[in-house]
C-alpha cells in the first residue's frame, strides 16, 4: 500500500477473484490434513452406519436363543461366536452400537444444552447469579463423576433412560464452566462494545455474537465427552444400573459374560473391542477438532 | 456554532474492593468532574497519557459505561437518565469508532453482515435498500463493494478500520466518538485514515470527539483540543492557541515532547519527574502538583477550576 498525504480518499482497493474463506471452511481444511483425526472420524462414521443399518447387517435377531449352540467359538456361521444363551454375539454387538451411540449423543446433547444455558447466564450477568451457578458446579465436581451417576440412578431406579439422564447431569458442570469462561473473555471484546454502541439488546448480543464465538471449545469437548459418556454408560450397564436384561448394551454384555471369561473369552472380547474402538474414534476426532478450531494452532 | 452536546461534571468512579467480604475500600477516579461542550461540525481532540481516562470519558458520553454522576445533555435530554429503550433512538445519532480494528469486528461474520447490522437493529429500510446503502458507504470509505462477501481476517488493519468507519456511518450519525482510531495502524495508513475521516466530516457534516495520545495526529484533525490529566481536564483551547501558547504546565511539558522534523533545531525539553500518581489516590488539590515545576502552596490544597483565561481558552491552573 502506498503512502498518501493528498486530501482525496484513496480509490477503492482492488478486489481479487478468490472465494471468501469463512472460519468454518478454514477449520475444515486444517482438519482434513490431520491423518489421525480423519481416522477417528472414519471409525465414528463406520459405527454410525453400523448403528443405522443394524437390521441389514445383523444376521440374527438380538434375542434369538438357540440353547444347543451355547458358547460356540467364532466361526463362519457366528463371526463373533455365541453367548451362554446361544445368541449370535455379532448381531448383538451390531445392535449394541445403536444403544451406545444413542446414549452418548443424547446424554452429551442434554448436558451441552443445560450446561451452556447456565454457563452463559453465569458468565454474562456475573455477580450473585454467577457465584450461585459456579458453586453448584463446584459441588457437582467435588463428587467422583461415576459415583454421582450411580447415586442418581439409585434414586431414579435402574434403567437405560435413567442412566442416560444421570450421565447428562454429571457432565453439565464441565460444559457450564467451559462456556462460562469463554463468555467471560468474549464479552470483553471490542466488537461486543461495538454491538452495544449501535443499540443491540443483551439477548441479541448473547445469541448473535457471544454464543457463536464461544462454541468452538464446546464442539471439541462435546466430541470427547461422547467417548466418556459411552464408557460411563457401559460402566453403569456393567454394574447392572443401566440397560435391562435382554438389551444388547455393550457394558451389560461384558457384565453377563464375565462368568464365562475363561471358557469363552470371545463373549467378553468383542463387546469390549467395540467399546474401545468407538471411544478411540471419538477421542481422535475430538483431538483433531481441537487442533482445527483452536485459534492458537493457526499459522 | 450551535451546541450539539454538553458534558457537565461527568464522573466515573470504579469501586476498589478488597478483603474476604469484598468491601469497597476506595475508588479509582477514571473520570473526575469533567465538563465541556461540543459544537456542531467541530472536531474536539482529547489527549493525555495512557490511563488518564480519555477512553472511559468517550464511552461514558455514549452511555456504554454508566457514569457515576454528572450529565451528558444532547437534544435537551440528559442521556444518563435514559433507559436502554429510551436511549436507542439517540444511538443512531451518536456513533463510535474503536481503537483496535482487529478486535472491533466479529471475525465470524461477513463484512456485509457487520456493516448492515446497525440498520437491522434499528429496523431501518428493506433488505434491498440496506444493500444499496452498504455499497454506497463502502465506496465512500474507499472499499470495493465486492469485499462485502468476505470475512474480516482477509483484510489489513487499515482496511478493517475503514470497515469500522463504514459501520459507524450507516446510521447517518451526527456525532462520532473516535477512540484512538489510528493508534493501532502503521504511520502510512494513519494518514490515509485521518484524511478519510476529514473528507467524511465535510461530506456528512459530522462532529468528532477524537481521542488520541499522539499530539501530531490530534493537531492534524482537531479544531479544538482538550488535555486530560488523571481524569481531569487540564486545558481546553482552540488548536492553534494551544499548540502556539500552551498555558498549563502539563500541556507545556507535553508539547515539548513532540518531535520536530529538523535535527538542527535545539529544543528545550521539559522532563517531568516521577510517575503519574495512582488514580485511586490522586494528590490533593491540583492533581498535577506533585510533578509541576511551578507548584505553589495553594496547589496542594485547593483544586483549580477550569477557567476561561483568554477567549475560548480554558485552563485549570492556579497560575492564571
Amino acid at each position: 500500500m502506498q503512502i498518501s498525504t493528498d486530501k482525496k480518499t484513496q480509490p477503492a482497493l482492488a478486489a481479487n477473484e478468490e472465494k471468501a474463506i469463512s472460519p468454518r471452511l478454514e477449520a475444515w481444511r486444517s482438519f482434513k490434513k490431520n491423518k489421525l483425526a480423519l481416522t477417528g472420524a472414519t471409525i465414528v462414521l463406520f459405527f454410525i452406519i453400523v448403528a443405522i443399518c443394524a437390521p441389514i447387517i445383523a444376521p440374527e435377531g438380538i434375542n434369538d436363543q438357540k440353547l444347543p449352540q451355547r458358547l460356540l467359538a467364532p466361526s463362519a456361521d457366528h463371526w463373533f461366536g455365541t453367548d451362554d444363551f446361544g445368541r449370535d454375539i455379532f448381531s448383538r454387538v451390531v445392535y449394541g452400537a445403536r444403544i451406545s451411540l444413542w446414549v452418548g449423543f443424547l446424554a452429551v446433547l442434554g448436558s451441552i444444552v443445560v450446561g451452556c444455558l447456565l454457563g452463559i447466564i453465569a458468565g454474562y450477568y456475573g455477580k450473585w447469579i454467577d457465584a450461585l451457578i459456579s458453586r453448584i458446579f463446584d459441588i457437582m465436581l467435588a463428587f467422583p463423576s461415576i459415583l454421582l451417576a450411580i447415586a442418581i440412578v439409585a434414586v431414579l431406579g435402574p434403567s437405560l433412560k435413567n442412566a442416560l439422564i444421570a450421565i447428562a447431569i454429571i457432565n453439565i458442570p464441565n460444559f457450564g464452566r467451559l462456556i462460562r469462561s469463554r463468555v467471560l473473555s468474549v464479552k470483553e471484546e471490542e466488537y461486543i462494545m461495538a454491538a452495544k454502541a449501535i443499540g443491540m439488546k443483551d439477548s441479541r448480543i448473547l445469541l448473535q455474537h457471544i454464543l457463536p464465538n464461544s462454541l468452538a471449545p464446546i464442539i471439541v469437548q462435546g466430541t470427547l465427552a461422547i467417548a466418556t459418556a459411552i464408557i460411563e454408560a457401559a460402566a453403569l450397564g456393567f454394574l447392572g444400573l443401566g440397560a435391562e436384561a435382554p438389551n444388547p448394551e455393550w457394558g451389560k454384555m461384558l457384565s453377563d459374560a464375565k462368568n464365562f471369561m475363561i471358557q469363552a473369552p470371545w463373549t467378553m472380547f468383542f463387546p469390549g473391542l467395540a467399546i474401545m474402538l468407538t471411544v478411540l474414534g471419538f477421542n481422535l476426532m475430538g483431538d483433531g477438532l481441537r487442533d482445527a478450531l483452536d485459534p492458537r494452532m493457526k499459522n | 456554532m450551535a451546541e450539539l452536546l454538553q458534558v457537565r461534571n461527568l464522573k466515573k468512579y470504579y469501586p476498589v474492593k478488597s478483603g474476604v467480604l469484598q468491601r469497597t475500600t476506595g475508588y479509582v477516579k477514571a473520570v473526575d468532574d469533567v465538563s465541556f461542550t461540543l459544537h456542531e461540525g467541530e472536531s474536539l481532540g482529547l489527549v493525555g497519557e495512557s490511563g488518564c481516562g480519555k477512553s472511559t470519558l468517550g464511552r461514558t458520553v455514549l452511555q456504554l459505561i454508566k457514569p457515576t454522576a454528572g450529565e451528558v445533555v444532547y437534544d435537551d435530554k440528559n442521556l444518563s437518565d435514559l433507559s436502554f429503550r429510551e436511549m436507542k433512538p439517540y444511538r443512531k445519532e451518536l456513533q463510535m469508532i474503536f481503537q483496535d480494528p482487529y478486535a472491533s469486528l466479529n471475525s465470524r461474520k461477513k463484512i456485509s453482515n457487520i456493516v448492515t447490522e446497525p440498520l437491522r437493529i434499528h429496523k431501518i429500510s428493506t433488505i434491498k435498500e440496506r444493500e444499496e446503502k452498504m455499497e454506497e458507504i463502502l465506496e465512500k470509505v474507499g472499499l470495493n463493494r465486492a469485499f462485502a462477501d468476505r470475512y474480516p481476517h482477509e483484510f489489513s488493519g487499515g482496511q478493517r478500520q475503514r470497515i469500522g468507519i463504514a459501520r459507524a456511518l450507516m446510521l447517518n450519525p451526527k456525532l462520532i466518538i473516535a477512540d484512538e482510531p489510528v493508534s493501532a495502524l502503521d504511520v502510512s495508513i494513519q494518514a490515509q485514515v485521518l484524511n478519510l475521516l476529514q473528507d467524511l466530516q465535510e461530506e456528512f457534516n459530522l462532529t468528532y470527539l477524537f481521542i488520541a495520545h499522539d499530539l501530531s495526529v490530534v493537531k492534524h484533525i482537531s479544531t479544538r483540543v482538550g488535555v486530560m490529566y488523571l481524569g481531569r481536564m487540564a486545558e481546553l483551547a482552540p488548536k492553534n492557541a494551544l499548540y502556539k501558547e500552551p498555558l498549563h504546565p502539563y500541556t507545556q511539558a507535553l508539547m515539548s515532547a513532540v518531535p520536530v522534523p529538523n535535527p538542527l533545531i535545539k529544543r528545550e525539553r521539559i522532563i517531568l519527574k516521577g510517575d503519574v500518581p495512582s488514580p485511586q489516590n490522586p494528590p490533593s488539590g491540583c492533581a498535577f502538583h506533585t510533578r509541576c515545576s511551578a507548584c505553589m502552596a495553594i496547589c496542594k490544597e485547593q483544586r483549580p477550576e477550569l477557567k476561561e483565561v483568554q477567549k475560548d481558552h480554558f485552563v485549570a491552573c492556579h497560575l492564571y
